[in-house]
């Protein structure tokens, strides 16, 4: 557990300093796209798996209508319940 | 937080900083509670409950401890249990240069708030208009997703089964709803938007065919399509570091 957390904090450490910089000055353009890169892949991965695997259950429907309160600009305590809310019902209904 | 900035005005000012900060709250409240569930799967894999404890306060990043307990839970060594954790933690490294500006200067409190750069902390950074509005969220953030987190993880390993599935309660949705939110504001650009879609095809292509944490990496790889669209219609490069004004939420 200490390699684990030695570790995971390097990693941060790492990323705000040395790779940080050398990222700036040999990729500076790159940096302002990461986030829509990352994000984007995180919501896929948190959408569609389950234990290494694509699936589709309640849970994408439940973020799709999060998407679309984020698209009629609702404030974000808004999305996630709508979120939850549509996910946990049609739980509960299946 | 749409319109222009007007940070100097004190009405103002004072406004966007509690909207601001109540967004940060909703983020670190909902990870309080994947705590819970962190703290309730912990003590069912045999943890006792200092080392989750410790391990909650000193890992801080979540999908790493729930992939370093089930690996042991699930009779992995303990090398393997570290592997799969740090491969998860791997994006942290790359949220890095994203916060980097975003970060106080000096040494010392910079490795400080380096424990913080994670996931949520970094979206609500970047969402912000400007450095000073990006450095409350973060360490307000930070703070509040540190304590949640942790509170969370006891209460979970103290009580046991209360929470043992936050499917029920839909909690599995909310994390990337939030991060659809987060992410809108980066779509604003046609550079943003081939940057966003061709990361998701690149994770979805890659989930079932690679270890956990590795889809994202491998998207990072859409940076060069976009990077192509942006040079092809270079007004669009004016777009400032870390997005620009006033994510919605």
């Amino acid at each position: 557990m200490i390699v684990l957390a030695a570790g995971s904090y390097g990693l941060k450490v790492l990323g705000v300093t040395t790779l940080g910089s050398v990222v700036e000055r040999r990729l500076g353009p790159l940096v302002s796209l990461l986030p829509a890169v990352l994000f984007s892949a995180l919501i896929v991965v948190m959408t569609f798996e389950t234990a290494g695997e694509l699936v589709l259950d309640a849970r994408v429907v439940g973020v799709g209508v999060g998407a679309l309160a984020v698209w009629r600009k609702a404030p974000l305590l808004v999305v996630v319940l709508a979120a939850m809310t549509v996910t946990a019902g049609l739980r509960l209904l299946s | 937080m749409a319109g222009p900035p007007t940070e100097n005005t004190d009405p103002t000012g004072n406004d966007a900083q509690r909207r601001r900060r109540r967004d940060c709250l909703v983020v670190s409240l909902a990870v309080g509670v994947i705590g819970v569930t962190f703290g309730v799967f912990a003590e069912a894999a045999g943890f006792d409950l200092p080392r989750i404890v410790v391990m909650s306060a000193l890992v801080f990043t979540g999908a790493s401890q729930f992939a370093a307990v089930g690996v042991l839970d699930d009779g992995g060594s303990g090398g393997a249990a570290v592997g799969s954790a740090l491969l998860l933690a791997t994006r942290n490294a790359l949220y890095g240069p994203v916060v980097r500006k975003t970060l106080p200067d000096s040494t010392l409190p910079r490795l400080g708030a380096a424990h913080f750069v994670i996931d949520e902390t970094t979206a609500m950074a970047v969402a912000q208009p400007d450095r000073r509005s990006a450095w409350d969220a973060f360490w307000f953030t930070g703070v509040t997703l540190w304590l949640c987190w942790n509170l969370g993880s006891l209460a979970g390993a103290a009580l046991g089964a209360v929470l043992s599935t936050p499917e029920t309660w839909g909690l599995d949705a909310a994390f990337p709803a939030i991060f659809v939110a987060l992410l809108a504001t980066h779509l604003r650009t046609p550079a943003g938007r081939v940057a966003a879609i061709s990361a998701a095809a690149i994770a979805l292509g890659a989930v079932p065919f690679t270890a956990a944490g590795v889809p994202i990496l491998l998207a990072v790889a859409a940076v060069l399509p976009a990077l192509y669209v942006r040079h092809r219609r270079p007004s669009d490069s004016e777009e400032p570091l870390g997005g620009e004004s006033g994510a919605q939420p």
